[in-house]
């Protein structure tokens, strides 16, 4: 609409250049035309990004169907402490952004930083517990690949910790192997949620200097409140992984 | 200044599109909602309940998420376009999981 030639006499003459926000961009007619424009480009980002994580999802549940023991044996590797813990940190990292968000609308300068900080570092911590829970991984080759090892899932008997809470029978070689894929899954779609967390902090490193130099509390929010959009998007997609991976397979029988 | 303003008219309107700030209230009913039900999931993953072990977790993951996207990327007050974005992407999500299971469930059809 705004090719429009009436547009140019819409305001009065003497107010024929209307005063907007430096950070209204010409193309756009409001402020508020520019906000919207900018969430909805944000929303369908998102979309790619749910179709993205969609593609893993789906994989996940044919596979799980197919070789549902392997599937199950391979979840009970998985502790479900640091799971609940790494939900928690996430859930409360979200709610630190938000009220972030509500700082930067609300023009509070140091409540913006201090939120943004305090997400930083729930974002860390959230790395710092994956991060034990991969070396875990590794320690008993289960990361797919040359070294991978089926010793816990031959012979279930020879892995202790996780047989005194599961006492899962041991699987036949020909169903054991599935396991690798569980696993592959399994860094494939903590991984790839890992990797959207490392953006997000970098992202929110570089914000936290903007921060503190007042960048986004002028009015102009749209920034913090698009990586707002991104940063709960990552918080869902960890919603439904931790259930997928840690939960459901606890009462199956391999 | 002659032709009649086209947006005169629809000035009213704009108080919808204004943007609308979440009270920290809010976020703070939403976060104890979200962290009382992962406590909840963890705790229905002890019960033995079947084949309602992954319903039951899959129920509860789908309520938080709508939590999520409703209050904290604030859906709830978004304009008409965010809302009709958010259900396409539900819409194309759900393609995506039905027709696939679709096509695996039915492709051994009568050769058994």
């Amino acid at each position: 609409m705004s090719d429009s030639p009436a547009i140019i006499h819409d305001a009065p003459e003497a107010d024929a250049h209307r005063a907007h926000p430096a950070w209204q961009r010409h193309h756009f007619e409001t402020v508020e035309q520019q906000a919207d424009t900018t969430n909805f480009a944000m929303w369908l980002f998102l979309l790619t990004e749910i179709m993205f994580f969609g593609g893993l999802f789906t994989a996940y549940l044919i596979f799980r169907n197919w070789y549902y023991p392997a599937f199950v044996a391979g979840s009970h590797q998985l502790n479900i402490w640091w799971g609940t813990a790494n939900t928690g940190v996430l859930i409360v990292s979200s709610f630190t952004m938000a009220m972030g968000v509500w700082c930067a609308e609300t023009r509070k300068k140091n409540g913006l930083v201090l939120c943004l900080i305090l997400t930083f570092i729930l974002g860390l911590g959230f790395l710092g517990i994956k991060t034990i829970e991969y070396s875990e991984k590794i320690e008993k080759h289960h990361v797919p690949g040359f070294h991978y090892s089926l010793q816990s899932f031959l012979d279930p008997a020879s892995d202790p910790k996780i047989y005194k809470e599961y006492h899962d029978k041991p699987l036949g070689r020909d169903m054991a192997v599935h396991t690798e894929l569980y696993f592959s899954l399994y860094f494939a779609m903590t991984g790839m949620h890992a990797l959207h967390m490392i953006i997000g902090i970098a992202i929110l490193s570089v914000m936290i200097f903007r921060a503190r130099a007042g960048a986004y509390t002028t009015g102009h929010v749209t920034f913090v409140e698009n990586f707002g959009l991104y940063w709960h998007f990552v918080d869902i997609v960890w919603i439904f992984l931790f259930p997928l991976l840690y939960l459901i397979s606890r009462h199956a029988n391999p | 200044m002659s032709q009649p303003n086209p947006h005169a008219a629809r000035e009213p309107e704009h108080g919808e599109h204004e943007h609308h700030i979440v009270s920290p209230l809010v976020y703070l009913v939403i976060v104890g909602a979200l962290l009382v039900c992962t406590a909840l999931t963890v705790v229905a993953s002890f019960i033995e309940m079947g084949v309602f072990n992954p319903i039951v977790a899959i129920a509860i993951a789908v309520f938080k998420a709508t939590l999520v996207v409703l209050f904290f990327m604030h859906v709830k007050y978004s304009t008409k376009l965010t809302k009709l974005t958010v259900g396409c992407g539900l819409f194309t999500f759900i393609v995506l999981i039905g027709m696939t299971l679709a096509d695996y469930i039915s492709r051994a059809w009568g050769r058994w």
